[in-house]
């Protein structure tokens, strides 16, 4: 049925008379193009110029455009040139196509030296623009919480509780899991450097202090950052595409108050109890591998443990906590409210949201160390 | 050969037989039959909540049903192979009820998506067919350089047309494509789709709830309810049913002010 589209020249005396074979649809669009583009270069100056489509079989968008291109290239002239032969069924479609203005398509500007810089620029004003971002939510969010000091029972407990359950339950075998092994890891390479100097016991000490004041916090804040903060700046980008942040407001409410407030407060709640979780985990991991593998008895283990750490190793790592929580759901909750209405931009956003998240958890974490360090716990 | 082709524009485009489709423990389909034709436009009405679009979305194949045969440009669906099924994709185009456009490419490489995917088209050709596809659902060339996030309801109802049309498909699915538009635009849509079926000669296969649309753009009516086709045909043998849906839908006071 479909036969190979050819376009002929006819000597017709003075005129440039075509004539259009065959199938011409876009399957054939490469053909078409080319033989089209031979056609556009027939010189003369003929004084009638027709293009013959009765023999044409079949006529698709792209074929139709084709000849309009054709018929347009070579009007240059005084002589318009005619379309001849046009059947019932395609005329309206001719027609149709013969409406189209063609205008150049701008494409976008080549890179260049100034664009390059331009865009340095641009990044590192960003990071202003970012700073001050996390700034206005924190404000926006301790007035929310002002707020809900003055009328208590505006506050979202359900939705709190809701949230909680989702960082906090919901988390807790996969914190716990991650910081046993973590735990073991460390237990396993302190004995088995320690044991060339005979150091064996010291294990315990490494152990206890590393990690109530440093790894069991800031593994697990990582890990919320990566698990949670990521999610809500999905759920509000989402929100955000959908425009259901606006229908919030619409209707009276505060999105800071409604959305952002009980996710903080369940984010701030729960890190802390996810750190003491994570820590136990930790130790009850480093305490088996330290007897399994390095014969330490657990009562040694424990003994020294008590010896070796003091509670205000525990509450230096514990302190941290929701602070560190505060700054995820900070940045978490800034991100979801930036998304545009592309996929693209939710994707971008959730990206900044956990690189965000552990960068600032990791510079809390270095002045939370110089602050202890220079009062002394 | 000629034969082949004959059969072809004699026997239905899409033959629905017996589909059952079930979502839990209730029954959404429930041995459904239905024929579109060629070159025609069928309307398709039905209570909210009938299964319109679960039955579009059937024949797609982005539901899976419990039993039952489709069989589109003489294809069954079912015994397919992948090429028959892409040969098949390619020339229907769909049109989403949310116009479900990229929303990280533009409006012109959002129409550009399927002709990259399908044809071997030179970049000049595919943007000069762009402006074209624009042209013919009523845009202006600017909009193709927009995010969908940049339009409005309605453009994005046409960019989704334009987008279903870039292959110059022989069958289209439009899913409530008047919805949301205001009654002027919801008018020109429907002028627009009768003129796309005279110039393309496409089939169109048209949920709707807009009265207006039944009356001036289609065909052909069926009607779903209780899982079946309740009804099918011409506009007046609708009016002259029976049957008490029916009888509300095309009797109520707002058909009444359309056919006044």
């Amino acid at each position: 049925m479909n036969s190979d589209p050819k376009l002929e020249r006819i000597a017709k005396g003075n005129a440039l008379a075509l004539c259009a074979t065959g199938t011409w649809t876009a399957s054939f669009a490469p053909v078409l193009e080319r033989m089209v583009a031979d056609a556009e270069k027939l010189a003369g100056t003929p004084q009638s110029i027709f293009i013959d489509v009765s023999e044409i079989a079949k006529l698709d968008t792209f074929g139709a455009w084709l000849i309009e291109r054709l018929r347009r290239s070579l009007t240059k002239g005084p002589v318009e040139a005619q379309i001849a032969g046009l059947s019932a069924n395609y005329s309206s479609l001719v027609d149709e196509v013969r409406r189209v203005r063609a205008t150049a398509v701008v494409d976008s500007s080549p890179i260049t030296i100034t664009g390059m810089l331009e865009q340095i620029g641009r990044s590192v004003a960003g990071v202003a623009g970012t700073v001050a971002g996390l700034i206005d939510m924190l404000g926006a969010v301790l007035a929310a919480g002002f707020r809900i000091l003055i009328h208590p029972r505006s506050f979202r407990l359900t939705s709190t509780v809701h949230h909680m359950e989702q960082v906090c339950w919901r988390a807790v075998p996969i914190i716990v899991l991650i910081t046993f092994l973590i735990g073991c890891i460390i237990a396993q390479q302190g004995i088995f450097h320690f044991r060339r100097f005979g150091a064996d016991i010291f294990v315990v000490d490494m152990l206890g202090v590393l990690v109530l004041r440093e790894i069991g916090v800031l593994l697990v804040a990582i890990m919320v950052a990566g698990r949670s903060g990521s999610a809500y700046t999905a759920e509000l980008g989402s929100m955000k595409m959908r425009e259901e942040i606006d229908a919030l407001r619409t209707m009276g409410f505060d999105p800071i108050e409604v959305l952002v407030l009980p996710r903080m407060m369940a984010l701030v709640l729960a890190l802390p109890i996810l750190a003491f979780l994570g820590a136990m985990a930790a130790l009850y991991g480093g305490g088996l591998v330290a007897w399994l593998y390095g014969g330490v008895e657990p009562e040694a283990f424990l003994l020294r443990l008590r010896d070796a750490i003091s509670i205000d190793h525990f509450i230096v790592g514990i302190v941290k906590a929701p602070v560190m929580a505060a700054v995820i759901g900070i940045v978490a909750c800034v991100e979801g409210l930036a998304v545009q209405g592309s996929a693209e931009s939710l994707g971008q956003h959730t990206t900044a949201s956990v690189v965000k998240g552990i960068f600032f958890v990791i510079v809390m974490d270095g002045i939370f160390a110089i602050f202890f360090a220079s009062i002394g716990m | 050969m000629a034969r082949e082709a004959q059969s072809e524009t004699q026997n239905p485009i899409i033959r629905v037989r017996d589909i059952t489709v079930q979502f839990g423990s209730t029954r959404v389909l429930d041995g459904l039959n239905l024929d579109v034709k060629r070159g025609e436009i069928l309307g398709f009405v039905g209570p909210s909540g009938a299964g319109k679009s679960v039955l579009t979305r059937t024949i797609i194949g982005l539901v899976p049903k419990v039993a039952g045969s489709i069989e589109v440009f003489g294809v069954d669906l079912d015994s397919s192979n992948t090429s028959q099924r892409r040969n098949v994709e390619r020339r229907w185009g769909v049109l989403f009820q949310q116009g479900a456009l990229f929303s990280s490419l533009t409006v012109r490489q959002n129409i550009q998506f399927p002709m990259r995917e399908y044809l071997r088209v030179s970049q000049r050709l595919m943007d000069e067919i762009t402006m074209a596809k624009l042209t013919m659902v009523g845009l202006k060339p600017e909009v193709a350089e927009r995010f969908p996030s940049e339009l409005s309801g309605g453009m994005i109802k046409r960019v989704a047309l334009a987008r279903a049309l870039a292959l110059d498909p022989d069958l289209v699915f439009l899913d409530e494509p008047t919805s949301g538009l205001d009654p002027i635009g919801a008018g020109d849509f429907d002028e627009l789709v009768r003129t796309l079926q005279r110039t393309l000669g496409l089939t169109v296969f048209m949920v709707t709830h807009d009265l207006d649309s039944l009356y001036t753009a289609c065909d052909r009516i069926a009607v779903l309810g209780n899982g079946k086709i309740i009804a099918a045909g011409s506009i007046a043998d609708m009016q002259a049913s029976q049957h008490p849906w029916l009888r509300q839908y095309f009797h109520g006071k707002r058909a009444r002010a359309v056919m006044a």
